[in-house]
C-alpha cells in the first residue's frame, strides 16, 4: 500500500525527538451497502475512506495524529505532530528500517464483493421483503439491509515490523414490524461473515425473511415479562453477548491496569462455574471478528482467557503487553486509521458442555428462555452488566409456553459466572456484532451452547 | 490523563464529502473521507451508477428553498484555537487531581479527559440550497473509581461543555463525579415495586430523547412508531409541553442550517400533553403532505433523516427537594444502563438497568443497584405526575427540569 522506503522515512520522522515506540497505520476502505425499506429499494451508498495513522509514544504518552493525505509531506507532518503530541524528550533520533511479516492468511475471499454486480445485490433484498410479507397480512413493515466492506490495512513500527491484510466482510439483515390488535412489535434476523459474496451461498435470505417476520408476530401475542431474579436458560449462540458484558471486557488488559476491572488481580482464581471454558479467537476464520493481523500488526490468536473456571489470562495489546514484557495477544484493534487502536474482543466463545438442551429447559421449573439477546452493556468497574432480550419465552413446569414482551436483564458479572449450572451440548456462533468502547466499534462474533443461569433479574413489568 | 500523567493525546483534523444524486425519482448516494481529486471523482460516478439501482419514489427528492431566514448563530469561540496545548492538558490534570481529591473515599480516576471540536460544513444543492455553518465546542469529563468498604467498586461520572475551555468548570464536575458515585456505597438489589421515579434534569432528557425519536416524521411514513395518527390527542400529561430549539443560542446544540440546508427553526412537540406534530426532513414531509420543518440530521457519510437536535421543556412547578419531601415510596434514579437494548422505539416498550437512591417519607433512604426500571413509553407519558420549575442547560445544549413517574416497575432481586 506505500513504498517501503517511505515508511522508514515517516517512522524515523516521528522517532526523531526521541520516541521509544512509533508506529505508521495505514487504511484503505470501500464500502457499499444497499437499503430496502417501505416497499423498494430505498438507496445504494458507496463510501471510501484512506488514510494513516502514526502513534509515537515516550514513556507513558501516547501522541497520536491521523491524516487523510499519503503523500509523503501529509505523512511527515503527521509524524511530527505525532511526536510533538507525545511530548518527546529530545532523546537521540533513530533511524528505523521495516522488513515485512510472514503471517498466516485466513481464507480469502472466494467471491470479493466489487466482482458482484449491483443489480445481484439488490435482488437479495427484494427476495428476503417478499418472504417476509408472505408470513401474513400483519407483517406491516419490512427493511433489509446489505452490506460489504473491503478495508485493506499496512501496520509498520519502529520494532521494525511491517505487515499488511486484506479483511473482506459481507453483512445481510432484515427487520420486520407486525401490527395487532396489541400494537406494533419487531423481528430481527442478521447474519454477517469474514467472507465475500460466498456467504449467500449458505445463507438463504428469503429464510431470514421469514423468521423475522415470525419473530414479529409471535411478540403480537407476548405477555409483560417477569420482574425480578429468576433462573434463565439461554439459547444456543445467543449467550455469546452474555459473557461479553458478564466478563469480556472485564478481561481486557487496559481497564485491568486501570484497575477499573472486578476481575483485576485475579488470575489463577476460580471466577467461574467449573463448566465454562471461555475463549477468544481471532483466527476463526469466516467468522464476524476475525483477522489475519490485528490493527497492531500481529496476528490473530487463539486465546484461553478461563479454563473450566479458573482465570488464565487477559487479553492484551501492544501498548499494556509492552508495559508487562510479555507479548501482545492479537487484540489490539481499532475502528479506523483515525482512532488509537485498544484491547478489543475478536470472537469470545464458551465451549460446549455435555448436556442435552431438551434436559436443561425439562429441569427448570419457572424461569425465561431467551432465544434472541440484544445487544448489551457493563460497567467494568462494577461488574453490573445489562443485555436485550428480543426474542423470550416464558419456562413453566419444565416446558417453554408463552411468548414474553422484550427488556433486559440485569445481573453482575462475577456472581452470574458462578451461577452457570448447565451447559448444552450444541454449541452455536451468534449473529454478528458491533462492539463499541469509548467511542469505538469494531466488528466482535460470539457463541455458546444452551445454558442456565440460575438467577438474573428480568426487566419486565409483570409484578 | 492518566495517574497524573498524559495518557494519550490525539491531535488530528478530518474531512468528508457526500454526493446525493437524484436522478428520475432515483436517490443515490456515495461518501468519501478525503477530497483528494481520484476519489472525489470515483464518488460522483458511483453516486450516480448507485441512483441507478435504487426504485423510483415521488417522495425522494432534495430540498427545496422554504423562504425561511436562517437565524444567524456561530456558535464559535476563538479561545478553543488559541487555548495552548499545555493550558488544556492542565485541566485534565488538574480534574484527575480534583476528582480524587473530591472525597477521600474516590480511589482512582479511571480517565480524565479534555476534548475540543471544531468543524465548518457547507452544503449546496442544484435546487439553490448554499449553506455554510461552524461550530465549535469542549468538553472535560470525568469517572470516579469508589471504594465500598465491602470490598466491590462504586462509579460515577460527571461531563461539562463549553464554548471555550476557560468557560468548563473542572471543579464542579469532579464533585458531581464523586457524590455520584459516593451516593451508591453499600447499594444493593431493589425490591420489586412500583416507586415514584425521579428523573433529574439529565435523565429526563434521556427519556424524553426518546420520546423525541419517536415522533420523527421518517417513522411516521414508515408505520413505526405508536405515535403515528396521534397529533391533536392528549398524549402525555397535560402539565408537558415541549419542543425542539436548535435556534436557542444559549443552546450548544444551536446549529443555522438543517442537514439539507433549510434553516432550522422551533418545532413544538407535545403543548399541554397534546401532540403538535412530528420533526420532518423534506423527504418525510412530502410523504404526509406537509412541509419540511428543518429537522433533517446528517453527517457525510449517510443521507439526511429527521430528529432533534436540541429539546426545551417548559418549567412547571416545584423542585427536587421539594418533590423528594413529598414521596412516600420512590427512587431517585443515579444511572441508568442499557438505553440501546433496552428501548425499542417501534413498540414502545422500555427497560432499562438502573441504579438509584431509595426515598421513602419524603426522605433520601438506601441506595440500590442491579435494579430494572421497565414500562411502556405511551402510558409512561401519560404517568409524568410532575414536572419542576427547575430548567438545567444540559452539556448536550437541551433544556430540562426534573421529572416524577409513576407506572414503571422497578425489579430487583429481593421481592416484596
Amino acid at each position: 500500500m506505500l513504498d517501503h522506503e517511505l515508511i522508514n522515512r515517516t517512522l524515523s520522522t516521528a522517532m526523531n525527538t526521541g520516541g521509544d515506540f512509533a508506529e505508521v497505520f495505514v487504511e484503505d476502505k470501500r464500502s457499499s451497502s444497499a437499503m430496502f425499506d417501505d416497499g423498494r429499494v430505498e438507496e445504494l451508498t458507496s463510501g471510501r475512506d484512506r488514510g494513516a495513522g502514526i502513534r509515537v509514544i515516550v514513556g507513558d504518552t501516547t501522541g497520536f495524529a491521523h491524516t487523510a493525505d499519503l503523500t509523503e509531506a501529509g505523512l511527515r507532518s503527521a509524524a511530527e505532530a505525532a511526536a510533538a503530541a507525545a511530548r518527546g524528550g529530545g532523546g537521540g533520533a533513530k533511524t528505523v528500517a521495516v522488513s515485512p511479516i510472514d503471517v498466516a492468511r485466513g481464507v480469502p475471499a472466494r467471491i470479493p464483493p466489487e466482482d458482484v454486480a449491483k443489480a445481484t445485490k439488490v435482488g437479495l433484498l427484494t427476495l428476503a421483503n417478499e418472504a417476509a410479507r408472505s408470513e401474513g397480512v400483519a407483517i406491516s413493515q419490512v427493511s433489509a439491509r446489505y452490506g460489504d466492506s473491503r478495508r485493506r490495512i499496512l501496520v509498520a513500527n519502529s520494532d521494525g515490523l511491517l505487515a499488511e491484510d486484506d479483511q473482506i466482510r459481507t453483512l445481510f439483515s432484515v427487520s420486520c414490524v407486525a401490527t395487532g390488535d396489541t400494537g406494533l412489535q419487531t423481528g430481527r434476523e442478521s447474519t454477517g461473515r469474514t467472507v465475500g459474496f460466498e456467504l449467500f451461498e449458505e445463507t438463504d435470505v428469503e429464510d431470514m425473511g421469514r423468521r423475522a417476520a415470525q419473530r414479529a408476530i409471535t411478540k403480537l401475542a407476548a405477555r409483560p415479562a417477569p420482574s425480578g431474579a429468576i433462573p434463565v436458560v439461554v439459547g444456543p449462540g445467543g449467550g455469546g453477548v452474555l459473557f461479553h458484558e458478564a466478563c469480556g471486557h472485564g478481561l481486557e488488559a487496559d481497564l485491568i491496569a486501570k484497575g477499573a476491572s472486578v476481575f483485576a488481580n485475579r488470575i489463577g482464581d476460580e471466577v467461574a462455574s467449573p463448566l465454562v471454558t471461555l475463549i477468544d479467537d481471532g483466527t476463526m476464520a469466516g467468522e464476524w471478528g476475525h483477522f489475519a493481523i490485528d490493527d497492531e500488526g500481529r496476528p490473530a490468536a487463539h486465546n484461553v482467557l478461563i479454563q473450566d473456571g479458573v482465570l488464565t489470562d487477559y487479553m492484551w495489546d501492544q501498548l499494556r503487553a509492552r508495559k508487562e514484557g510479555r507479548p501482545s495477544s492479537g487484540n489490539g484493534r481499532r475502528q479506523s486509521y483515525q482512532h488509537l487502536p485498544m484491547v478489543r474482543m475478536t470472537n469470545t466463545y464458551i465451549t460446549a458442555g455435555s448436556d442435552d438442551p431438551a434436559d436443561i429447559i425439562a429441569a427448570t421449573d419457572y424461569g425465561v428462555y431467551v432465544a434472541q439477546l440484544g445487544g448489551g452493556q457493563v460497567n467494568t468497574a462494577t461488574g453490573d452488566f445489562v443485555f436485550g432480550m428480543t426474542e423470550a419465552y416464558l419456562i413453566e413446569n419444565g416446558e417453554i409456553t408463552e411468548p414474553i414482551r422484550e427488556g433486559n436483564l440485569i445481573g453482575n458479572g462475577p456472581e452470574v459466572l458462578t451461577r452457570i449450572d448447565m451447559l448444552g451440548d450444541d454449541f452455536k456462533m451468534g449473529s454478528p456484532g458491533t462492539c463499541g468502547k469509548d467511542g469505538q466499534g469494531v466488528p466482535v462474533g460470539d457463541g455458546t451452547p444452551t445454558l442456565r443461569v440460575t438467577s438474573l433479574t428480568v426487566g419486565g413489568t409483570a409484578a | 490523563m492518566h495517574g497524573g500523567r498524559i495518557e494519550s493525546l490525539t491531535v488530528a483534523e478530518s474531512r468528508g464529502v457526500g454526493v446525493r444524486l437524484i436522478v428520475d425519482g432515483r436517490e443515490g448516494f456515495a461518501h468519501a473521507g478525503t477530497f483528494d481529486a481520484d476519489v472525489v471523482d470515483e464518488l460522483v460516478a458511483e453516486a450516480r451508477d448507485n441512483a441507478a439501482f435504487a426504485e423510483p419514489d415521488d417522495r425522494v427528492g432534495l430540498a427545496e428553498p422554504d423562504g425561511v431566514d436562517a437565524v444567524d448563530l456561530d456558535p464559535w469561540d476563538d479561545r478553543i484555537g488559541s487555548t495552548s496545548v499545555d493550558d488544556k492538558l492542565a485541566l485534565a490534570q488538574e480534574l484527575e487531581r480534583a476528582t480524587i481529591d473530591a472525597d477521600p473515599r474516590v480511589r482512582n480516576v479511571r480517565t480524565a479527559l479534555y476534548a475540543d471540536t471544531r468543524a465548518e460544513s457547507a452544503i449546496v444543492s442544484s435546487l439553490g440550497i448554499d449553506g455554510w455553518d461552524r461550530g465549535g465546542s469542549c468538553s472535560v469529563s470525568t469517572s470516579a473509581l469508589i471504594d465500598d468498604p465491602d470490598g466491590s467498586t462504586r462509579t460515577g461520572g460527571a461531563v461539562d461543555v463549553a464554548w471555550a475551555p476557560q468557560d468548563l468548570d473542572v471543579e464542579k464536575v469532579a464533585r458531581l463525579a464523586a457524590e455520584r458515585g459516593v451516593q451508591l456505597i453499600g447499594a444493593g438489589p431493589p425490591t420489586t415495586g412500583r416507586p415514584v421515579v425521579v428523573l433529574e434534569p439529565r435523565f429526563a432528557a434521556t427519556m424524553l430523547g426518546i420520546v423525541a425519536g419517536m415522533l420523527s416524521g421518517e417513522r411516521v411514513v414508515k408505520g413505526r412508531t405508536p405515535f403515528a395518527d396521534r397529533v391533536g390527542e392528549q398524549i402525555a400529561a397535560a402539565g408537558l409541553t415541549f419542543a425542539d430549539d436548535p435556534i436557542d443560542p444559549e443552546s450548544l446544540s444551536a446549529s443555522s442550517f438543517d442537514g439539507e440546508g433549510i434553516a432550522c427553526r422551533r418545532v413544538p412537540l407535545i403543548t399541554g400533553g397534546v401532540l403538535n406534530g412530528f420533526l420532518h426532513d423534506s423527504r418525510s414531509a412530502r410523504g404526509l403532505g406537509t412541509v419540511t420543518t428543518g429537522s433533517a440530521l446528517r453527517g457525510v457519510r449517510g443521507t439526511p433523516s429527521p430528529g432533534y437536535r436540541s429539546l426545551s421543556v417548559a418549567p412547571g412547578e416545584g423542585d427536587l427537594e421539594g418533590f423528594i419531601a413529598s414521596i412516600d415510596d420512590g427512587l431517585l434514579v443515579a444511572s441508568l444502563q442499557g438505553l440501546h437494548s433496552g428501548v425499542n422505539a417501534v413498540s414502545g416498550d422500555l427497560s432499562v438497568g438502573v441504579e438509584g437512591v431509595v426515598i421513602r417519607d419524603g426522605q433520601l433512604q438506601e441506595p440500590i443497584r442491579e435494579g430494572t426500571l421497565a414500562g411502556a413509553i405511551p402510558r409512561m407519558l401519560l404517568d409524568i405526575v410532575a414536572v419542576g420549575a427547575d430548567l438545567e442547560r444540559l452539556p448536550g445544549g437541551s433544556l430540562m427540569p426534573t421529572l416524577l413517574l409513576e407506572g414503571l416497575t422497578l425489579g430487583g432481586g429481593s421481592s416484596a
